[in-house]
């Protein structure tokens, strides 16, 4: 008997609450189109284009994106290098100590950031680290791991061991294993993981506003959006700015859905 | 003429598990050797130890003379059907062919031919652009193993290649084992826990009792004439008899073996064996009847339309002289 | 001539396999030492130090930190006004995971029992997405949402029930000038930024009972509402406790949203925050950071015990 159903009540609830999760997002790209500049009048007073010119003439914009994209890639590239050495040795064997690394590695992502951000700041300042690009990538890179380990290892686990073992079989050294059979059938994951880590690195705002010093060439796209909300100048600018920011975690992501869809790792569980 | 593998005196312990204790062995070359036992009775293990996948923990191993204990699986020419094929799920079937060829450093036309060569040798010739996700269990059988003969190994390792395939598919894949094998004149070893396909396919075969050997010897060595009792029971579930019944049989005070088949009813009285029927189990081609028997549980196999006893019943068996079986050691 | 048994050996690569071979615990330390090295000096050294900075006082003359061991920070964290922060904090975090989980458990429950084929990946990605996009962008969209002048005002007067609005915002403590600027208006910004992270286990847990063991209470005669009492919710609550753990302890942490939504009154992050920045109070931030960790240590103890982690 398979005849239940979903009653009304659920149905409306369930979709309703999807809907709930995605409505607001559209009032970031009305608002970017509206002709007014200090206030979110609704519905729009009109409706212009002139913003998207605007945001890309501001002087004050581009360093922030630049930032803001060099810090999301290097601390990528740490990410993916450490994340999979990581998901490679937890997926091989057994050891001593490996539940309290797996720990270790979810912890920056498991805390809140106000204490990955309030921990690193303490840190550099006892050993008198100053605020530099580096410190930024430091802590983004750091919480990061997580991402890639996570689409890593679920990958790793899918796989099954032996093919590694036939590799080697048929006359394979360590390296054309790698080469040939690991990194084909792990690239997937490995590219979806950069993928939100990239994504959760180019919009992070708490950790970074405690390793990123006060300068003015050490303010993130973030956190440039954040001062704008804290002090507001031309609002619809922000809202541009806040569609690039959207776009930029959110296109990733979807690719990095259908690059693990169908596998039990799929994206995002580890967040 | 060396042996294309010797074991000497081999252990592999994982902790405090012997899987391996202590295993003497030769495996003639060009022979199909099968390495029979209940699973977790070190078989597997054994040939992992051969293929390189485990180090030995005491002893030494040597494939065609050579000792091999420093020897990493790569450099070995041998090769291995695994249990699950391990086919590159990202690779077509021709390159999961040409794949040892591949790392050896083979020119890519040369090692397609010899890639279809291959597979046209085990009937796949039409599959090479498909993928390993493609194809049935058994096609993907035929890739395992055209992936390991293209880099013609000098000994073929088979871990339960069968296992995963129905019983028709089987069979039929026993015989075409059998017959390539004997065409390529390469070592095959085969590991088994099925003793129907190790007695029909090994010219010898070694069973395997908690990593220790239980026999070595040919199929009608270790059916007819059980070394032991863990032997007679594994292989054919012969009937074991304890010491007092041998005797009381004519035989000497020892453990000996009796096979089902061997055994006929006959009316009770007069015969040495006699007892209750406590069991009539049908079998299809025929019918197995046990009896408590004195000092042992016996069973008989009778051809299918004999007359049954019922149960409780008393029967006596028969058996003619040359068919007990006393066994060297308990 | 038939090939060698044993094959040669081929340059360094073959050369670092053997060694591999011979010796696996080499590679395992050559692959995790990395890793474990940025994670182990970084991460754990940053938490030393947090806490180390915690023992530290400021001078109240100078300014300056004094790099001496001390509970006189902890003993501030006591004072009537920085204790304040704390319990207002923690009924934030507690009224948030509520919300949070009684409207999570309708969408985890559908997409878990009821969300065949097409819908199952409308449901994921419906979730998966709002989960990691822009926190910073879906915080902005909601100022605009709940201004004065904004979409919530609209759609009141635009329906006549301005008086509801109205009156909701006259309410005391909860209440204020405009959503913007009222409790109420931090706490639906709360629920709605992190409701994704309660629904996805709550999913996960709904998604492991097996439909066999509903039928089977049906055909032990229960009620829906029995099953769903008796059966449901019981199996659910490990995943409600794994989504808890992250709704409690991400709004007990956050201080941007605080900040740009609703009433001036500090939560533990803004604490955190300006005293490390402005105020300069560096030992007093790394205690006021502390806190969560120790509130939710202890969350995570309780919640081990009720199984909530083979969930995660």
């Amino acid at each position: 008997m398979h005849s239940e159903r979903a009653s009304l009540g659920l149905r409306i609830a369930a979709i309703g609450g999807l809907l709930f999760l995605h409505l607001p997002i559209l009032l970031i790209f009305v608002y970017a189109f509206t002709t007014e500049q200090r206030g979110y009048t609704f519905p729009p007073p009109g409706l212009t284009t002139q913003w998207f010119a605007v945001a890309w003439n501001r002087e004050d914009i581009w360093p922030p994106f630049w930032l803001s994209l060099k810090v999301a890639s290097i601390a990528t590239v740490i990410a993916i290098i450490l994340g999979t050495l990581v998901a490679a040795a937890m997926a091989r064997t057994r050891f001593f100590g490996r539940e309290q690394i797996s720990l270790l590695i979810i912890l920056p992502i498991a805390l809140p950031g106000i204490i990955t951000g309030m921990s690193l700041r303490s840190a550099f300042a006892i050993m008198d680290v100053p605020f530099s690009l580096w410190t930024i990538i430091l802590g983004h890179a750091t919480f990061c791991i997580v991402i890639v380990y996570n689409n890593a290892v679920a990958r790793f686990r899918r796989l099954s061991g032996g093919i590694l073992e036939a590799s080697a079989d048929l006359g394979a050294n360590s390296f054309q294993t790698f080469r040939y059979v690991l990194l084909p059938n792990l690239g997937s994951a490995l590219l979806a993981g950069g993928m939100l880590a990239f994504a959760l690195s180019f919009d992070e705002v708490i950790v970074t506003t405690f390793t990123a010093g006060s300068g003015v060439d050490a303010k993130t796209l973030p956190i440039w959006m954040l001062d704008e909300l804290i002090r507001p100048r031309q609002l619809p600018v922000t809202n541009v700015v806040a569609i690039v920011v959207f776009a930029a975690t959110f296109v990733p992501i979807l690719l990095a859905y259908y690059l693990t869809r169908g596998g039990s790792e799929t994206a995002g569980g580890g967040k | 003429m060396t042996a294309a593998v010797t074991f000497d005196n081999v252990t592999r312990h994982f902790g405090s598990v012997r899987a391996v204790d202590g295993v003497d062995l030769k495996i003639a070359e060009g022979s199909f050797f099968a390495m029979l036992g209940p699973s977790g009775s070190g078989k597997t293990t054994c040939l992992r130890l051969i293929s390189g996948f485990e180090q030995p923990t005491g002893g030494a191993i040597r494939i065609f003379g050579e000792d091999v204990s420093a020897i990493p699986p790569n450099r070995r020419n041998v090769n291995t059907v695994f249990q699950d094929y391990a086919l590159f799920p990202h690779l077509n079937v021709r390159d999961n062919v040409a794949y040892g060829l591949m790392v050896k450093g083979m020119a890519k036309a040369a090692r397609y031919a010899k890639a279809e060569e291959m597979l046209n040798l085990v009937k796949l010739d039409a599959y090479g652009d498909r993928k390993p996700g493609q194809l049935s269990g058994g096609q993907r059988q035929r890739v395992a193993l055209a992936r390991a003969l293209v880099n013609e190994p000098r000994v073929l390792l088979l871990d339960e290649p069968l296992g995963a395939l129905d019983l028709k598919l089987r069979e039929a894949m026993q015989d075409e084992l059998k017959a390539l094998q004997q065409r390529l004149g390469i070592t095959f070893v085969f590991v088994t826990h099925d003793q129907h396909e190790a007695l029909s396919m090994a010219d010898s075969l070694a069973i395997f009792n908690e990593g220790r050997i239980a026999q070595i010897g040919t199929p009608e060595d270790v059916y007819a004439r059980p070394a032991n009792r863990f032997v007679a029971d594994f292989v054919g579930s012969s009937n074991v008899l304890p010491p007092e019944v041998t005797r009381a049989l004519g035989g000497p005070a020892a453990w000996s073996s009796l096979r089902p088949e061997a055994l006929q009813v006959a009316p009770a009285g007069g015969t040495a064996l006699a007892g209750p029927v406590t069991g009539l189990r049908y079998l299809g081609a025929g019918t197995r009847i046990t009896i408590a028997g004195p000092g042992a549980d016996i069973s008989v196999i009778v051809p299918a339309g004999t007359a049954l006893p019922q149960m409780g019943e008393t029967i006596g068996l028969t058996f003619a002289p040359g068919a007990l079986h006393v066994m060297e050691h308990a | 001539m038939t090939a060698p048994a044993i094959l040669p050996e081929r340059g360094l690569a073959d050369r670092l396999t053997a060694l591999f071979w011979r010796k696996p615990n080499l590679l395992l330390i050559l692959l995790i030492a990395p890793p474990l090295i940025w994670l182990g000096v970084i991460y754990l050294g940053s938490l030393a130090a947090l806490l180390l900075q915690s023992f530290y006082s400021i001078d109240e003359f100078s300014g300056v930190v004094k790099e001496e061991f001390t509970l006189k920070t902890y003993a501030e964290l006591l004072r009537p006004s920085n204790f304040d922060i704390i319990l207002r904090t923690l009924v934030m975090s507690l009224a948030v995971t509520l919300a949070c989980a009684v409207i999570a458990f309708p969408i985890a429950y559908y997409a878990a029992r009821f969300a065949r084929g097409r819908w199952k990946a409308v449901f994921y990605l419906g979730i998966l997405l709002p989960l990691w996009s822009s926190y910073l962008v879906k915080v902005y969209a909601w100022k605009m949402i709940l201004s004065k002048e904004g979409i919530i005002s609209w759609a009141a007067d635009a329906t006549h029930t301005g008086f509801i609005l109205n009156g909701v915002l006259a309410l005391p403590v909860i209440g204020g000038n405009s959503l913007s600027t009222s409790y109420l208006g931090t706490f639906m910004v709360f629920v709605y930024v992190w409701l994704p992270y309660m629904i996805l286990p709550m999913q996960a847990a709904l998604e492991r009972v097996p439909t066999t063991m509903l039928e089977a209470s049906a055909d032990l005669g229960a009620t829906r509402a029995q099953t769903f009492r008796t059966v449901i919710l019981p199996l659910a609550l490990p995943g409600i406790i794994a989504g808890s753990i992250f709704t409690f302890s991400l709004t007990m942490g956050d201080y941007i949203i605080p900040r740009i939504i609703g009433t001036s009154a500090r939560s533990i992050g803004m604490a955190v925050s300006e005293f490390q920045g402005t105020a300069g109070n560096l030992p007093l931030a790394a205690a006021f950071a502390v806190v969560p960790i120790v509130i939710m240590l202890i969350y995570l103890a309780l919640a081990k015990r009720a199984g909530a982690f083979d969930a995660l």
